[in-house]
């Protein structure tokens, strides 16, 4: 009983692992929610003022910055994203002078963050936005191994509560009808919100009205499967600190492979491993037979052997007794014979 | 207590040995006070850009790759039905058990929450993460593992029928193990498919997976002749005949095995290489690197073993095994830290701290007195007498 009950709850644990990711490992590609939105930034627009640094710190009450937000000798130094910041803006120098490049959670459209975290604690919200629950986060960071613009930072300064921190698209904000915090505060307009398909038609009418001044391409619009937050540029993306070799493949796509060999190793294995154990066991058996097969083809033999030697010892034993007797008879009769003779002489004597 | 007994008894308490295993043992403890008061960033030089350190590249990756003895150990036995290697069976079950309890004991230093663990599998399940296949694997496995090497311990304290009622599961619980080792062995490698941005193309590949688990047998086959040889000469006063008998035998035969195994492992890397069609990173720094485990690491072992089973040198087949083990850990280390974030510049690259090479050696000094004790006390390297021919 012990062994069945206990075959059965691992058969389960093993059907458990293999139902949902099969489902989900099933290479389907899934459009954006209708209502997904994002924001576009045009690199020609900004400045790099770091005002919507400021105002992401206000709104999200991160801790003050090391460096004022009105100092601009940060952007001499590159930066990323860190537990403190959720954007910063860094300028890059080109052929036609300095471009300033924002950058943040790109919110994709499947994202790797979420598509990794085995808590489930990243999700990609109808609104566009991939939020972040630190309720079951475990802190194993393979949200930040996955994330190919390198975007979530964690709080390796904290003992017991470390989170991951990113943008969040002011999700709380844009439940209450308001525009994310950097959207809002920018004085170029170097970002614009809406729903995504609007940024792209967007984006591609100012490339199209001034062909000179863009690069033709919407950085975003297919990288990684696509993502929520997107960039237009006068310069190379590359120069401007945007991979160009991240491919379209979203990152459910780039694992979907090994989660679906799971199920066949859980089908297979077993069957295979049974039979390899039955082939041997077999082979073991049949080993076994022919070994006793042999030891009684020996015994027979033996058997055989030593009764043919038994009959012929007797036999010669027979013979031999059979010429015993007759040698005695023989004697017996001589020594009759003889009495017989002497008892004559005897009576011939006496005569 | 005649003085002699006492100042025999003082001087195997501080043996070399023991002396160093206690400082390690006491650093070890300072470190962890200050991990945990002072969080990840106190003891570690893991930072934004480089999430995982060597308590993943070690401590994980190695850590379960050489732990596999325990499972091609017991599917030669009783799967392959390959009886005269019996008696290896349970070195390796206690390796392994202990090695995988390593493996999570570790990981509660790496992870932010570590009382967080068991969410994924019992509070909300990520069922597309490779890293909750491998959670829920190693969780399992280590749970077959320890059923498997509950028999010694119930033969230690003398409880006879649950013992005979678990030495009846060994096929099944075999089985279950190969299964779970093959998911959780090529999904460590499958967790790196997931950023090839991040990983150099010559180890990228979406053949990561097969390659992981094919190297772990490589692994399994190694450690089982590399620690036996390092157990052999501490415990050779606890080993019975039949163990010392059949350890030779065992030696060639694993050495044949993984001689085999390892050619095959060079090969698919190389179809890798073909598929990718990433001939032409060989002749880069990283290619140089890459041809270095390759050659050095994987051919050269594999033509050791061959030549030491051709002229049944056991001596020859050792020293293919210790490179073997030592070349898993260079291709572990490889994947997870040298060719991972090879596009950042030097500045920004990953080197691990004193705190977190103390806590690895720590891990790994708990593993041998662990193991030492165990094997010192149950039946092990022996067969118990009261037990004797029966499994």
């Amino acid at each position: 009983m012990l062994r069945r009950t206990f075959l059965g709850l691992l058969g389960a644990a093993g059907a458990s692992v293999a139902l949902p990711m099969s489902a989900k490992a099933g290479g389907k590609k899934f459009g954006p929610h209708p209502d997904t939105q994002g924001v576009l930034f045009d690199a020609t627009r900004c400045i790099g003022c770091r005002q919507c640094e400021a105002a992401c710190n206000e709104v999200n009450e991160l801790p003050a910055p090391d460096k004022k937000f009105d100092d601009l000798s940060v952007l001499d130094t590159e930066r990323r994203t860190d537990e403190k910041t959720y954007t910063i803006v860094n300028k890059y120098q080109t052929e036609t002078g300095p471009v300033f490049r924002k950058s943040q959670c790109n919110h994709c459209l499947e994202p790797a963050c979420a598509s990794a975290c085995f808590v489930k604690a990243f999700k990609k919200e109808p609104n566009g936005a991939v939020s972040y629950d630190a309720s079951v986060c475990v802190g194993c960071r393979y949200c930040m191994v996955a994330c190919p613009f390198s975007i979530p930072a964690y709080e390796y300064g904290e003992p017991l509560t470390p989170r991951v921190m990113k943008c969040t698209m002011c999700a709380p904000r844009l439940a209450e009808g308001k525009l994310p915090g950097c959207v809002e505060r920018c004085p170029k307009e170097a970002l614009t919100f809406g729903p995504r398909d609007e940024l792209i038609k967007i984006a591609r009418a100012r490339i199209n009205a001034f062909p000179g001044k863009y690069v033709d391409h919407v950085y975003g619009e297919h990288e990684m499967g696509g993502t929520s937050w997107m960039y237009i540029s006068g310069q190379p993306f590359s120069e401007i600190g945007l991979r160009e070799d991240l491919g379209t493949a979203s990152a459910p796509e780039l694992t979907a492979g090994a989660l679906a060999s799971v199920p066949i190793v859980v089908g297979l294995w077993p069957v295979l491993l049974g039979g390899i154990y039955a082939v041997s066991k077999r082979k073991d058996k049949i080993a076994n037979d022919e070994r006793v097969m042999a030891v009684k083809d020996a015994l027979s033999k033996a058997a055989d052997q030593a009764e043919k030697k038994l009959h012929e010892e007797l036999s010669k034993a027979e013979t031999a007794s059979q010429r015993r007797i007759e040698v005695e008879v023989k004697k017996a009769v001589e020594e009759a014979l003889s009495a017989k003779d002497e008892d004559a002489e005897k009576s011939e004597e006496e005569a | 207590m005649s003085a002699e007994t006492v100042a025999a008894e003082k001087k195997s308490l501080f043996t070399p040995f023991n002396i160093i295993a206690g400082i390690i043992l006491i650093a070890g403890l300072v470190v962890t006070v200050m991990r945990f008061t002072g969080g990840l960033g106190a003891v570690t030089n893991l930072d934004q850009n480089n999430p995982w350190g060597i308590w993943i590249g070690f401590d994980l990756l190695c850590g379960v790759a050489l732990a596999a003895g325990g499972y091609t150990t017991s599917a030669a036995c009783y799967v392959f039905g390959l009886k005269k290697y019996h008696s290896a069976v349970r070195p390796a079950i206690l390796t392994a058990f202990l090695g995988y309890a390593l493996v999570v004991f570790a990981l509660h230093y790496d992870v932010g929450r570590p009382w967080r663990l068991p969410y994924p599998i019992f509070v909300q399940q990520g069922t597309t993460s490779l890293l909750f296949e491998v959670g829920l694997c190693v969780f399992l496995y280590l749970t077959v593992l320890f059923i498997e090497f509950t028999p010694a311990m119930f033969e230690w304290l003398g409880m006879k029928k649950i013992r005979n009622v678990v030495v009846k599961l060994t096929l099944a619980l075999t089985i279950m193990g190969v299964v779970l080792s093959t998911l959780h062995q090529s999904s460590l490698g499958a967790l790196f498919t997931i950023a090839p941005s991040k990983l150099h193309p010559l180890w990228y590949s979406q053949y990561l997976p097969v390659f992981f688990f094919v190297s772990s047998i490589c692994a399994g086959l190694s450690m089982v002749i590399f620690e036996g040889t390092l157990s052999h000469k501490p415990m050779h006063h606890l080993m019975d005949e039949e163990y010392l008998d059949n350890h030779d035998g065992l030696i060639l035969g694993f050495g044949k095995a993984a001689s085999l195994v390892l050619f095959g492992y060079f090969s698919i890397k190389v179809i890798g290489l073909a598929y990718d069609n990433n001939w032409h990173y060989l002749t880069t720094g990283y290619g140089a690197w890459f041809l270095v485990e390759m050659l050095g690491f994987v051919a050269l072992p594999s033509f050791l073993y061959a030549i030491g089973v051709r002229d049944r040198s056991i001596p020859v087949i050792k020293w293919a095994a210790a490179l073997t083990v030592l070349g898993i850990v260079v291709n572990r280390f490889n994947i997870s830290l040298v060719a991972f974030n090879y596009q950042l510049p030097s500045a920004q690259r990953y080197f691990p701290s004193w705190g977190e090479i103390t806590i690895s050696l720590f891990v790994v000094t708990i593993g041998v007195l662990v193991f030492r004790f165990v094997s010192t006390r149950m039946p092990i390297f022996y067969e118990h007498p009261d037990y004797k021919g029966e499994h």
